[in-house]
């Protein structure tokens, strides 16, 4: 399992250096540590956070937003009417809640959907592991800088350390 | 009462190069139609963000002041990030409210923005400066304090329901995007 110290620097080490979302137990330890640096913004809604990533990054900043996958349901209008055509990229760490249906019965639909749903809507995405770390935030970097739209990682269980393992 | 494009024009003419961020509609037709500069960033779409976006700017360029031309129906979608700029407390954030009490742009449909006064949620959540005007002057003159003040900063003007005879923005969104990061650099 990677430390979630380990990941944060990893993420700043690509360039990013504006964060801000809203939390998720998958994503607790992370924020955590983002805390602990003093670079997380907290929004109270996701669309809120994806916006504010793309003032951030008018302003000049590398944003990336935290959400769980509940979250790109509340997000993706403006997702895909204010980032996506304005070209105002971010990261999205989105944790992946209902994985293969293991998870508690309001995660379960979207779990089952979440590449589907970034799909549909051509928001570029890769899943996480830790075998595949260094290349996957290379990935999205790259595609950050190319494509100028949201980028999302979605992170399972279990890759990053959380508060409550 | 004014219209909302009087009071877009009072507004506009008090600023020179500060970022100013326009929620999607009328707001940001008229306000092209008025005055159009590279340091303003007219929305299309993504109703109720339009103070996220600005806080997001105003987080990151400190010495600047920012300012965000709102609407009550867009106050009442994100009223969430009312909370969020009062605790964050970016001293540089100017948030004006042309409030008609309609959604002007789909036909004048009631908000409900003639019971709740958004200037008093700004004020509970903790915005520093509050301020609700209707007449030029006071308009004006509230705003000109505000942009002199640290903020946040709240100015709730009560516009009547008419709307210019303003087309569509027609800049491409990611050329705005653009045009608007070199302005504000």
């Amino acid at each position: 399992m990677i430390e979630s110290d380990v990941f944060v620097q990893a993420l700043q080490d690509v360039g990013f250096d504006f964060f801000t979302g809203v939390p998720d137990s998958i994503l607790g330890g992370i924020i955590e540590t983002l805390m602990e640096r003093r670079l997380y913004t907290p929004a109270v809604r996701e669309d809120e956070a994806v916006a504010m990533a793309a003032g951030a990054y008018m302003a000049g900043k590398v944003p990336a937003v935290l959400m769980q996958n509940s979250g790109v349901g509340t997000s993706l209008n403006a997702i895909i009417s204010l980032n996506v055509i304005y070209k105002q990229p971010c990261l999205l760490l989105i944790s992946w809640r209902g994985f293969q249906g293991k998870d508690a019965p309001e995660h379960l639909v979207m779990g089952e959907n979440m590449t589907q749903v970034l799909d549909s809507v051509h928001i570029p995405h890769r899943t996480l592991s830790e075998q595949t770390l260094v290349d996957d935030l290379r990935w999205t970097a790259q595609t950050f800088m190319k494509e100028r739209v949201p980028v999302a990682l979605l992170l399972k269980k279990g890759i990053v350390k959380s508060l409550h393992p | 009462m004014q219209s909302r494009a009087r009071v877009i024009a009072a507004v506009l003419e008090q600023l020179t190069d500060q970022p100013v961020i326009i929620c999607n509609g009328f707001p940001s037709r008229e306000a092209h139609k008025i005055a159009d500069r590279a340091t303003h960033f007219y929305m299309i779409g993504s109703m109720g963000v339009a103070a996220a976006i600005g806080l997001g700017v105003a987080l990151n360029k400190p010495n600047k002041k920012v300012i965000v031309l709102d609407g009550d129906g867009n106050v009442l979608m994100g009223m969430g990030t009312l909370a969020t700029v009062a605790a964050l407390k970016p001293k540089n954030f100017v948030h004006v409210v042309l409030d008609n009490e309609v959604y002007g742009t789909t036909g004048n449909q009631p908000t409900i923005s003639n019971v709740v006064r958004l200037e008093q949620v700004a004020k509970a959540a903790g915005y520093v400066n509050v301020e609700r005007a209707i007449e030029r002057e006071d308009i004006v003159y509230e705003f000109k304090d505000m942009l002199k003040k640290d903020g946040p900063s709240m100015l709730l003007v009560k516009v009547t329901e008419q709307a210019e005879d303003a087309g569509r923005v027609m800049i491409e969104p990611s050329d705005m995007t653009q045009r608007f990061k070199k302005a504000i650099e």
